[in-house]
Protein backbone atom coordinates (compact mmCIF):
# COMPACT_ATOMS: atom_id res chain seq x y z
CA UNK A 1 0.00 0.00 0.00
CA UNK A 2 1.52 3.29 -1.00
CA UNK A 3 2.15 5.95 1.59
CA UNK A 4 -0.23 8.44 -0.06
CA UNK A 5 -3.15 6.04 -0.14
CA UNK A 6 -3.01 5.67 3.64
CA UNK A 7 -4.13 9.21 4.14
CA UNK A 8 -6.42 11.77 2.64
CA UNK A 9 -4.47 14.32 0.60
CA UNK A 10 -3.36 17.52 2.28
CA UNK A 11 -6.04 19.47 0.35
CA UNK A 12 -8.68 17.03 1.55
CA UNK A 13 -7.53 17.24 5.15
CA UNK A 14 -7.47 21.05 5.09
CA UNK A 15 -10.94 21.10 3.53
CA UNK A 16 -12.22 18.57 6.05
CA UNK A 17 -11.08 20.38 9.18
CA UNK A 18 -11.86 23.85 7.85
CA UNK A 19 -15.32 22.84 6.80
CA UNK A 20 -15.88 20.88 10.02
CA UNK A 21 -15.34 24.11 11.91
CA UNK A 22 -17.54 26.08 9.50
CA UNK A 23 -20.39 23.56 9.49
CA UNK A 24 -20.40 23.20 13.28
CA UNK A 25 -20.45 26.99 13.55
CA UNK A 26 -23.36 27.11 11.08
CA UNK A 27 -25.36 24.57 13.10
CA UNK A 28 -24.80 26.35 16.40
CA UNK A 29 -25.39 29.79 14.88
CA UNK A 30 -28.50 28.48 13.15
CA UNK A 31 -30.24 27.20 16.28
CA UNK A 32 -28.84 30.10 18.29
CA UNK A 33 -30.25 32.79 16.05
CA UNK A 34 -33.66 31.12 16.03
CA UNK A 35 -33.82 31.44 19.80
CA UNK A 36 -32.90 35.03 20.54
CA UNK A 37 -34.22 38.53 19.97
CA UNK A 38 -31.08 40.27 21.23
CA UNK A 39 -28.97 42.34 18.89
CA UNK A 40 -26.67 39.32 18.56
CA UNK A 41 -29.47 37.92 16.37
CA UNK A 42 -28.46 40.18 13.51
CA UNK A 43 -24.78 39.35 13.97
CA UNK A 44 -25.58 35.63 13.83
CA UNK A 45 -27.79 35.98 10.75
CA UNK A 46 -25.13 38.08 9.06
CA UNK A 47 -22.55 35.33 9.66
CA UNK A 48 -24.92 32.46 8.84
CA UNK A 49 -25.86 33.58 5.33
CA UNK A 50 -22.43 34.35 3.80
CA UNK A 51 -20.81 31.41 5.64
CA UNK A 52 -23.43 29.20 4.02
CA UNK A 53 -22.38 30.43 0.60
CA UNK A 54 -18.72 29.80 1.45
CA UNK A 55 -19.54 26.27 2.60
CA UNK A 56 -21.47 25.61 -0.61
CA UNK A 57 -18.46 26.63 -2.68
CA UNK A 58 -16.08 24.57 -0.54
CA UNK A 59 -18.39 21.54 -0.62
CA UNK A 60 -18.44 21.60 -4.43
CA UNK A 61 -14.67 21.98 -4.49
CA UNK A 62 -14.33 19.12 -2.02
CA UNK A 63 -16.58 16.89 -4.07
CA UNK A 64 -14.39 17.55 -7.11
CA UNK A 65 -11.22 16.84 -5.14
CA UNK A 66 -12.72 13.62 -3.77
CA UNK A 67 -13.67 12.64 -7.29
CA UNK A 68 -10.09 13.10 -8.48
CA UNK A 69 -8.16 11.91 -5.44
CA UNK A 70 -10.47 9.33 -3.98
CA UNK A 71 -10.21 8.15 -0.39
CA UNK A 72 -7.90 5.77 1.46
CA UNK A 73 -9.30 2.25 1.65
CA UNK A 74 -11.07 1.24 4.84
CA UNK A 75 -9.11 -1.34 6.87
CA UNK A 76 -9.62 -4.93 5.86
CA UNK A 77 -10.53 -5.70 9.45
CA UNK A 78 -13.75 -3.72 9.25
CA UNK A 79 -16.91 -5.73 8.75
CA UNK A 80 -18.92 -5.17 5.58
CA UNK A 81 -21.89 -3.54 7.39
CA UNK A 82 -19.49 -1.13 9.09
CA UNK A 83 -17.86 -0.27 5.79
CA UNK A 84 -21.25 0.29 4.24
CA UNK A 85 -22.25 2.55 7.14
CA UNK A 86 -19.04 4.53 6.76
CA UNK A 87 -19.57 5.01 3.03
CA UNK A 88 -23.24 5.93 3.44
CA UNK A 89 -22.40 8.46 6.12
CA UNK A 90 -19.95 10.13 3.75
CA UNK A 91 -22.54 10.25 0.99
CA UNK A 92 -25.02 11.78 3.46
CA UNK A 93 -22.46 14.41 4.44
CA UNK A 94 -21.85 15.41 0.83
CA UNK A 95 -25.58 15.56 0.11
CA UNK A 96 -26.25 17.71 3.18
CA UNK A 97 -23.21 19.96 2.75
CA UNK A 98 -24.49 20.88 -0.69
CA UNK A 99 -28.24 20.74 0.00
CA UNK A 100 -28.28 22.84 3.19
CA UNK A 101 -26.82 26.04 1.69
CA UNK A 102 -28.96 25.59 -1.44
CA UNK A 103 -32.08 25.15 0.71
CA UNK A 104 -31.21 28.24 2.75
CA UNK A 105 -30.55 30.32 -0.33
CA UNK A 106 -33.64 29.10 -2.16
CA UNK A 107 -35.85 29.54 0.90
CA UNK A 108 -34.78 33.20 1.07
CA UNK A 109 -35.36 33.54 -2.67
CA UNK A 110 -38.85 32.06 -2.27
CA UNK A 111 -39.49 34.64 0.46
CA UNK A 112 -38.34 37.40 -1.92
CA UNK A 113 -35.65 38.22 0.61
CA UNK A 114 -32.32 39.59 -0.59
CA UNK A 115 -29.25 37.38 -0.17
CA UNK A 116 -26.20 39.60 0.02
CA UNK A 117 -22.68 38.21 -0.17
CA UNK A 118 -19.66 40.50 0.20
CA UNK A 119 -21.81 43.54 -0.51
CA UNK A 120 -23.28 42.04 -3.67
CA UNK A 121 -26.85 40.85 -4.05
CA UNK A 122 -26.91 37.28 -5.27
CA UNK A 123 -29.56 36.26 -7.80
CA UNK A 124 -32.73 34.53 -6.63
CA UNK A 125 -32.53 30.83 -7.42
CA UNK A 126 -36.28 30.14 -7.19
CA UNK A 127 -39.26 32.43 -7.86
CA UNK A 128 -41.00 34.12 -4.90
CA UNK A 129 -43.70 31.79 -3.61
CA UNK A 130 -45.08 31.50 -0.09
CA UNK A 131 -45.90 27.78 -0.22
CA UNK A 132 -42.50 26.99 -1.69
CA UNK A 133 -40.87 29.09 1.03
CA UNK A 134 -42.65 27.11 3.67
CA UNK A 135 -41.55 23.77 2.20
CA UNK A 136 -37.94 24.86 1.80
CA UNK A 137 -37.83 26.39 5.27
CA UNK A 138 -39.22 23.22 6.83
CA UNK A 139 -36.66 21.14 4.94
CA UNK A 140 -33.78 23.45 5.88
CA UNK A 141 -34.74 23.24 9.54
CA UNK A 142 -35.35 19.47 9.60
CA UNK A 143 -32.16 18.65 7.70
CA UNK A 144 -30.16 20.89 10.03
CA UNK A 145 -31.08 18.57 12.88
CA UNK A 146 -30.27 15.57 10.69
CA UNK A 147 -26.89 17.09 9.90
CA UNK A 148 -26.15 17.64 13.57
CA UNK A 149 -27.17 14.05 14.35
CA UNK A 150 -24.90 12.88 11.53
CA UNK A 151 -22.09 14.96 13.01
CA UNK A 152 -22.57 13.30 16.41
CA UNK A 153 -22.46 9.89 14.76
CA UNK A 154 -19.35 10.82 12.78
CA UNK A 155 -17.69 12.26 15.88
CA UNK A 156 -18.43 9.11 17.88
CA UNK A 157 -17.26 6.86 15.02
CA UNK A 158 -14.03 8.84 14.58
CA UNK A 159 -13.22 8.51 18.28
CA UNK A 160 -14.20 4.84 18.19
CA UNK A 161 -11.66 4.28 15.41
CA UNK A 162 -9.02 6.31 17.24
CA UNK A 163 -9.41 5.02 20.78
CA UNK A 164 -11.08 1.65 20.58
CA UNK A 165 -10.37 0.04 17.21
CA UNK A 166 -7.06 1.86 16.70
CA UNK A 167 -7.21 0.82 13.06
CA UNK A 168 -5.67 3.95 11.52
CA UNK A 169 -8.94 5.26 10.07
CA UNK A 170 -8.88 8.35 12.30
CA UNK A 171 -5.29 9.04 11.29
CA UNK A 172 -6.18 9.15 7.60
CA UNK A 173 -7.65 12.58 8.33
CA UNK A 174 -4.94 13.84 10.69
CA UNK A 175 -1.38 14.77 9.91
CA UNK A 176 0.11 12.69 12.67
CA UNK A 177 2.81 10.10 12.30
CA UNK A 178 0.49 7.20 11.89
CA UNK A 179 0.63 7.26 8.12
CA UNK A 180 3.56 4.91 8.22
CA UNK A 181 2.94 1.29 7.59
CA UNK A 182 1.87 -0.66 10.56
CA UNK B 1 -0.49 -2.54 18.09
CA UNK B 2 1.63 0.46 18.99
CA UNK B 3 0.12 3.86 18.97
CA UNK B 4 1.49 7.18 20.03
CA UNK B 5 -1.02 9.94 19.74
CA UNK B 6 -3.63 8.25 21.89
CA UNK B 7 -1.17 7.81 24.70
CA UNK B 8 -3.55 9.14 27.37
CA UNK B 9 -5.96 6.31 26.69
CA UNK B 10 -3.39 3.69 25.90
CA UNK B 11 -3.61 1.85 29.13
CA UNK B 12 -7.27 2.40 29.85
CA UNK B 13 -9.83 -0.37 29.64
CA UNK B 14 -12.17 -0.38 26.64
CA UNK B 15 -15.15 0.43 28.84
CA UNK B 16 -13.52 3.65 30.01
CA UNK B 17 -12.68 4.65 26.46
CA UNK B 18 -16.23 3.97 25.31
CA UNK B 19 -17.54 5.97 28.26
CA UNK B 20 -15.24 8.86 27.33
CA UNK B 21 -16.60 8.83 23.76
CA UNK B 22 -20.16 8.76 25.06
CA UNK B 23 -19.46 11.68 27.40
CA UNK B 24 -17.98 13.76 24.59
CA UNK B 25 -20.93 13.07 22.31
CA UNK B 26 -23.36 13.98 25.10
CA UNK B 27 -21.39 17.15 25.82
CA UNK B 28 -21.61 18.17 22.16
CA UNK B 29 -25.34 17.50 22.13
CA UNK B 30 -25.79 19.53 25.32
CA UNK B 31 -23.86 22.47 23.90
CA UNK B 32 -26.14 22.34 20.86
CA UNK B 33 -29.23 22.20 23.06
CA UNK B 34 -27.94 25.17 25.02
CA UNK B 35 -27.37 27.20 21.83
CA UNK B 36 -30.89 26.33 20.75
CA UNK B 37 -32.26 27.64 24.06
CA UNK B 38 -33.69 24.26 25.09
CA UNK B 39 -31.86 24.33 28.42
CA UNK B 40 -32.86 27.91 29.22
CA UNK B 41 -36.66 28.08 29.11
CA UNK B 42 -36.54 31.64 30.48
CA UNK B 43 -34.76 32.97 27.36
CA UNK B 44 -36.90 35.46 25.48
CA UNK B 45 -37.25 33.90 22.06
CA UNK B 46 -38.89 35.32 18.93
CA UNK B 47 -41.43 32.51 19.22
CA UNK B 48 -42.50 33.78 22.63
CA UNK B 49 -42.88 37.33 21.33
CA UNK B 50 -45.03 36.16 18.43
CA UNK B 51 -47.10 33.88 20.68
CA UNK B 52 -47.71 36.81 23.03
CA UNK B 53 -49.32 38.77 20.19
CA UNK B 54 -52.04 36.20 19.57
CA UNK B 55 -55.62 37.14 20.45
CA UNK B 56 -57.39 35.06 23.14
CA UNK B 57 -58.92 32.79 20.48
CA UNK B 58 -55.53 32.04 18.95
CA UNK B 59 -53.83 33.56 15.92
CA UNK B 60 -55.69 34.05 12.66
CA UNK B 61 -54.07 31.56 10.33
CA UNK B 62 -52.40 32.71 7.15
CA UNK B 63 -52.15 36.33 8.28
CA UNK B 64 -49.41 38.44 9.81
CA UNK B 65 -49.33 37.89 13.57
CA UNK B 66 -49.57 41.63 14.17
CA UNK B 67 -50.71 44.41 11.85
CA UNK B 68 -52.82 41.63 10.36
CA UNK B 69 -55.22 43.90 8.49
CA UNK B 70 -53.61 45.59 5.54
CA UNK B 71 -53.89 46.65 1.94
CA UNK B 72 -51.13 46.64 -0.66
CA UNK B 73 -49.99 49.42 -2.90
CA UNK B 74 -47.52 50.12 -5.65
CA UNK B 75 -45.72 53.39 -6.04
CA UNK B 76 -42.34 55.02 -6.23
CA UNK B 77 -39.86 56.99 -4.22
CA UNK B 78 -38.53 60.10 -5.91
CA UNK B 79 -35.24 61.06 -4.31
CA UNK B 80 -34.16 64.69 -4.50
CA UNK B 81 -30.53 63.86 -3.74
CA UNK B 82 -30.33 65.88 -0.51
CA UNK B 83 -29.81 62.81 1.72
CA UNK B 84 -26.68 61.77 -0.20
CA UNK B 85 -24.88 64.11 2.20
CA UNK B 86 -25.55 61.69 5.07
CA UNK B 87 -26.04 58.28 3.43
CA UNK B 88 -24.60 56.47 0.44
CA UNK B 89 -27.76 54.35 0.11
CA UNK B 90 -28.44 54.10 -3.65
CA UNK B 91 -32.08 55.20 -3.27
CA UNK B 92 -31.02 58.63 -1.99
CA UNK B 93 -29.37 59.54 -5.27
CA UNK B 94 -31.58 61.71 -7.49
CA UNK B 95 -33.92 59.32 -9.24
CA UNK B 96 -37.13 57.33 -9.08
CA UNK B 97 -37.18 53.97 -7.31
CA UNK B 98 -40.00 51.40 -7.36
CA UNK B 99 -41.89 50.86 -4.12
CA UNK B 100 -44.04 47.99 -2.91
CA UNK B 101 -45.93 48.92 0.24
CA UNK B 102 -48.70 48.19 2.65
CA UNK B 103 -51.05 50.30 4.76
CA UNK B 104 -52.12 48.47 7.88
CA UNK B 105 -53.64 48.57 11.35
CA UNK B 106 -51.89 47.37 14.50
CA UNK B 107 -53.63 44.32 15.92
CA UNK B 108 -53.72 40.58 15.31
CA UNK B 109 -57.20 40.33 13.73
CA UNK B 110 -57.54 41.00 9.99
CA UNK B 111 -61.27 41.66 10.23
CA UNK B 112 -61.01 44.44 12.82
CA UNK B 113 -62.99 47.60 12.18
CA UNK B 114 -60.89 50.44 10.81
CA UNK B 115 -62.41 52.86 13.34
CA UNK B 116 -60.96 50.81 16.21
CA UNK B 117 -57.41 50.96 14.91
CA UNK B 118 -55.58 53.47 17.02
CA UNK B 119 -52.18 52.65 15.58
CA UNK B 120 -51.83 52.68 11.82
CA UNK B 121 -48.82 51.49 9.87
CA UNK B 122 -47.00 52.06 6.63
CA UNK B 123 -44.56 49.44 5.34
CA UNK B 124 -42.29 50.01 2.38
CA UNK B 125 -39.85 48.16 0.21
CA UNK B 126 -37.80 50.60 -1.86
CA UNK B 127 -35.69 48.93 -4.55
CA UNK B 128 -32.51 50.24 -6.09
CA UNK B 129 -31.40 49.26 -9.59
CA UNK B 130 -28.46 47.23 -8.26
CA UNK B 131 -30.77 44.91 -6.29
CA UNK B 132 -30.26 46.58 -2.93
CA UNK B 133 -33.41 47.10 -0.89
CA UNK B 134 -34.56 49.28 1.93
CA UNK B 135 -37.43 47.83 3.90
CA UNK B 136 -39.10 49.79 6.65
CA UNK B 137 -42.26 49.37 8.70
CA UNK B 138 -43.46 52.52 10.43
CA UNK B 139 -46.41 53.55 12.59
CA UNK B 140 -48.25 56.79 13.16
CA UNK B 141 -47.67 57.53 16.87
CA UNK B 142 -44.85 60.03 17.53
CA UNK B 143 -43.28 57.72 20.12
CA UNK B 144 -43.24 54.04 21.03
CA UNK B 145 -44.99 53.06 24.27
CA UNK B 146 -42.23 50.72 25.41
CA UNK B 147 -38.47 51.15 25.79
CA UNK B 148 -37.16 47.61 25.25
CA UNK B 149 -38.27 44.40 23.50
CA UNK B 150 -38.33 42.63 26.86
CA UNK B 151 -40.73 45.24 28.26
CA UNK B 152 -42.82 44.89 25.11
CA UNK B 153 -43.17 41.19 25.85
CA UNK B 154 -43.99 41.85 29.51
CA UNK B 155 -46.65 44.35 28.44
CA UNK B 156 -48.30 41.80 26.15
CA UNK B 157 -48.27 39.30 29.01
CA UNK B 158 -49.68 41.81 31.49
CA UNK B 159 -52.47 42.79 29.09
CA UNK B 160 -53.32 39.15 28.44
CA UNK B 161 -53.36 38.24 32.13
CA UNK B 162 -57.07 37.67 32.71
CA UNK B 163 -56.49 36.15 36.15
CA UNK B 164 -55.06 39.34 37.47
CA UNK B 165 -56.73 42.47 36.08
CA UNK B 166 -54.33 44.60 38.07
CA UNK B 167 -51.34 43.21 36.15
CA UNK B 168 -51.74 45.71 33.32
CA UNK B 169 -52.19 48.57 35.78
CA UNK B 170 -49.12 47.57 37.73
CA UNK B 171 -47.14 47.39 34.52
CA UNK B 172 -48.34 50.84 33.46
CA UNK B 173 -47.47 52.28 36.85
CA UNK B 174 -43.90 51.04 36.60
CA UNK B 175 -43.45 52.12 32.97
CA UNK B 176 -44.13 55.87 32.71
CA UNK B 177 -43.50 55.89 28.95
CA UNK B 178 -46.92 54.27 28.62
CA UNK B 179 -48.48 57.49 29.95
CA UNK B 180 -46.93 59.63 27.22
CA UNK B 181 -48.17 57.14 24.65
CA UNK B 182 -51.58 57.08 26.31
CA UNK B 183 -51.73 60.86 26.11
CA UNK B 184 -51.17 60.67 22.35
CA UNK B 185 -53.65 57.82 21.94
CA UNK B 186 -56.29 59.67 23.93
CA UNK B 187 -56.04 63.01 22.18
CA UNK B 188 -54.61 62.61 18.67
CA UNK B 189 -57.24 62.89 15.95
CA UNK B 190 -58.15 59.84 13.85
CA UNK B 191 -57.44 61.00 10.31
CA UNK B 192 -60.08 60.04 7.79
CA UNK B 193 -57.42 58.69 5.46
CA UNK B 194 -54.11 56.87 5.43
CA UNK B 195 -53.09 59.66 3.05
CA UNK B 196 -53.32 62.12 5.96
CA UNK B 197 -51.25 60.11 8.43
CA UNK B 198 -47.67 60.76 9.32
CA UNK B 199 -45.65 57.55 9.71
CA UNK B 200 -42.55 57.42 11.89
CA UNK B 201 -39.62 54.99 12.07
CA UNK B 202 -39.44 55.55 15.86
CA UNK B 203 -36.40 53.26 15.90
CA UNK B 204 -33.10 54.93 15.18
CA UNK B 205 -30.72 53.80 12.46
CA UNK B 206 -27.23 54.86 11.44
CA UNK B 207 -26.62 56.52 8.08
CA UNK B 208 -23.14 56.43 6.58
CA UNK B 209 -22.12 58.63 3.69
CA UNK B 210 -19.57 58.10 0.92
CA UNK B 211 -16.85 59.69 3.10
CA UNK B 212 -17.51 57.08 5.78
CA UNK B 213 -19.05 59.54 8.25
CA UNK B 214 -21.85 58.09 10.35
CA UNK B 215 -24.90 59.82 11.74
CA UNK B 216 -27.73 58.38 13.83
CA UNK B 217 -31.14 59.27 12.45
CA UNK B 218 -34.85 58.59 12.63
CA UNK B 219 -37.20 59.21 9.75
CA UNK B 220 -40.81 60.05 9.02
CA UNK B 221 -43.09 60.02 6.00
CA UNK B 222 -45.12 63.22 6.28
CA UNK B 223 -48.36 63.49 4.31
CA UNK B 224 -48.82 66.32 1.87
CA UNK B 225 -52.60 66.09 2.41
CA UNK B 226 -54.05 68.05 5.34
CA UNK B 227 -55.49 66.05 8.24
CA UNK B 228 -59.28 65.83 8.29
CA UNK B 229 -60.18 64.22 11.62
CA UNK B 230 -63.07 61.80 11.96
CA UNK B 231 -65.13 62.98 14.97
CA UNK B 232 -64.70 60.38 17.75
CA UNK B 233 -68.44 59.69 18.03
CA UNK B 234 -68.53 58.97 14.32
CA UNK B 235 -65.69 56.44 14.32
CA UNK B 236 -67.85 53.52 15.38
CA UNK B 237 -70.52 54.33 12.82
CA UNK B 238 -68.11 54.27 9.93
CA UNK B 239 -67.87 51.30 7.63
CA UNK B 240 -65.47 48.74 9.15
CA UNK B 241 -63.34 49.09 6.02
CA UNK B 242 -63.71 52.82 5.54
CA UNK B 243 -59.95 53.45 5.46
CA UNK B 244 -59.42 50.82 2.77
CA UNK B 245 -62.29 52.08 0.64
CA UNK B 246 -61.19 55.67 1.06
CA UNK B 247 -57.56 55.10 0.10
CA UNK B 248 -58.59 52.95 -2.87
CA UNK B 249 -60.82 55.72 -4.25
CA UNK B 250 -58.38 58.45 -3.39
CA UNK B 251 -55.40 56.82 -5.09
CA UNK B 252 -57.54 55.93 -8.12
CA UNK B 253 -58.29 59.65 -8.46
CA UNK B 254 -54.72 60.88 -7.96
CA UNK B 255 -51.37 59.63 -6.62
CA UNK B 256 -50.96 60.33 -2.91
CA UNK B 257 -47.75 61.79 -1.58
CA UNK B 258 -45.61 61.79 1.56
CA UNK B 259 -42.31 63.62 2.12
CA UNK B 260 -39.49 61.58 3.60
CA UNK B 261 -37.92 63.67 6.35
CA UNK B 262 -34.78 62.38 8.05
CA UNK B 263 -34.07 63.76 11.54
CA UNK B 264 -30.43 63.84 12.67
CA UNK B 265 -29.59 63.07 16.28
CA UNK B 266 -27.33 65.43 18.18
CA UNK B 267 -24.53 63.88 20.20
CA UNK B 268 -26.03 62.64 23.44
CA UNK B 269 -29.58 62.21 22.12
CA UNK B 270 -31.20 58.94 23.22
CA UNK B 271 -30.73 56.63 20.24
CA UNK B 272 -31.54 53.31 21.88
CA UNK B 273 -34.93 54.19 23.33
CA UNK B 274 -37.90 54.76 20.99
CA UNK B 275 -40.01 56.13 23.86
CA UNK B 276 -37.77 59.20 23.96
CA UNK B 277 -38.61 61.81 21.36
CA UNK B 278 -35.74 64.00 20.18
CA UNK B 279 -36.13 67.79 20.60
CA UNK B 280 -37.85 69.68 17.80
CA UNK B 281 -34.81 71.72 16.85
CA UNK B 282 -32.82 68.76 15.48
CA UNK B 283 -31.60 69.15 11.94
CA UNK B 284 -33.88 67.61 9.34
CA UNK B 285 -33.22 66.70 5.73
CA UNK B 286 -36.00 66.16 3.25
CA UNK B 287 -34.83 63.23 1.15
CA UNK B 288 -37.63 62.90 -1.38
CA UNK B 289 -41.26 62.01 -2.00
CA UNK B 290 -43.18 58.77 -1.74
CA UNK B 291 -45.89 58.46 -4.39
CA UNK B 292 -48.60 55.86 -3.94
CA UNK B 293 -50.05 55.24 -7.36
CA UNK B 294 -52.04 51.98 -7.20
CA UNK B 295 -53.93 50.21 -4.44
CA UNK B 296 -54.15 46.40 -4.55
CA UNK B 297 -56.31 44.19 -2.31
CA UNK B 298 -53.96 42.27 -0.06
CA UNK B 299 -55.18 38.79 -1.00
CA UNK B 300 -53.68 39.23 -4.46
CA UNK B 301 -51.34 42.11 -3.76
CA UNK B 302 -47.59 42.21 -4.16
CA UNK B 303 -47.10 43.14 -0.49
CA UNK B 304 -48.81 40.05 0.81
CA UNK B 305 -45.85 37.71 0.86
CA UNK B 306 -43.23 40.31 1.70
CA UNK B 307 -41.70 40.38 5.14
CA UNK B 308 -41.16 44.09 5.83
CA UNK B 309 -38.15 43.26 7.96
CA UNK B 310 -36.70 46.60 9.14
CA UNK B 311 -33.17 45.18 9.04
CA UNK B 312 -33.20 44.68 5.27
CA UNK B 313 -31.13 47.75 4.58
CA UNK B 314 -28.99 48.99 1.73
CA UNK B 315 -25.35 49.90 2.10
CA UNK B 316 -25.26 53.31 3.81
CA UNK B 317 -27.95 52.45 6.37
CA UNK B 318 -27.45 50.09 9.28
CA UNK B 319 -28.93 49.35 12.66
CA UNK B 320 -28.05 51.49 15.67
CA UNK B 321 -27.95 50.66 19.39
CA UNK B 322 -31.75 50.63 19.32
CA UNK B 323 -32.60 47.03 20.34
CA UNK B 324 -35.93 46.88 18.50
CA UNK B 325 -34.95 46.30 14.86
CA UNK B 326 -33.11 43.07 15.73
CA UNK B 327 -36.01 41.86 17.87
CA UNK B 328 -38.50 42.84 15.18
CA UNK B 329 -36.48 41.05 12.51
CA UNK B 330 -36.39 37.87 14.61
CA UNK B 331 -40.11 38.03 15.40
CA UNK B 332 -41.18 39.00 11.86
CA UNK B 333 -39.33 35.93 10.57
CA UNK B 334 -41.33 33.68 12.89
CA UNK B 335 -44.57 35.37 11.85
CA UNK B 336 -43.58 34.95 8.20
CA UNK B 337 -42.63 31.29 8.58
CA UNK B 338 -45.94 30.59 10.27
CA UNK B 339 -48.21 32.44 7.91
CA UNK B 340 -46.54 31.08 4.78
CA UNK B 341 -47.05 27.59 6.20
CA UNK B 342 -50.75 28.47 6.45
CA UNK B 343 -51.17 29.92 2.97
CA UNK B 344 -54.18 27.72 2.33
CA UNK B 345 -56.06 29.53 5.11
CA UNK B 346 -55.77 32.82 3.26
CA UNK B 347 -56.46 31.92 -0.36
CA UNK B 348 -55.75 34.24 -3.19
CA UNK B 349 -58.86 35.39 -5.01
CA UNK B 350 -57.41 35.90 -8.49
CA UNK B 351 -57.94 32.26 -9.39
CA UNK B 352 -61.64 32.79 -8.89
CA UNK B 353 -61.74 35.62 -11.38
CA UNK B 354 -61.97 38.48 -8.91
CA UNK B 355 -59.98 41.61 -9.65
Amino acid sequence: MSRSSMKFSLAQRVLHWGMALGILAMLFIGVGMMSTIDSVYLLLVNIHKPLGIVILALALLRLAVRWRTGAPPLPAGMSEPMKLAARLSHVAFYVLMIAMPLLGWSMLSAADYPVVFAGMRLPSIVPPNAELHSMLWTAHRALAFCLFALFLLHFAAALFHAWVRKDGVFETMTSGRSDRRR
Amino acid sequence: MKKHQDAPSAGLPIVVRLAAILCLVIAAACAFAYAAGWLTPARLTPTKIVDSLAPPGGPVKGFRRNHAKGICFAGSFEANGDAVEISRAPMFKVGTYPVTGRFNLAGPIPTMADGTGRVRGLSLRIQAADGQEWRTAMINPPLFPIATPKDFYELQRANANKDDPSAAKQFAASHPSLRAFGAWAGTAPFAESYAEDRFNSLNSFVFTNAQGQSQTVRWSFIPTAAVVPVPPDELKKRDPDFLFKEITERVAAAPQKWKLVVTLANPGDPTSDPTKVWPDDRRQIEAGTLLVTRIEPEADGACRDINFDPTVLPEGIHTSDDPFPAARSAAYAVSYDRRTAESSHYPRTQAEGKP
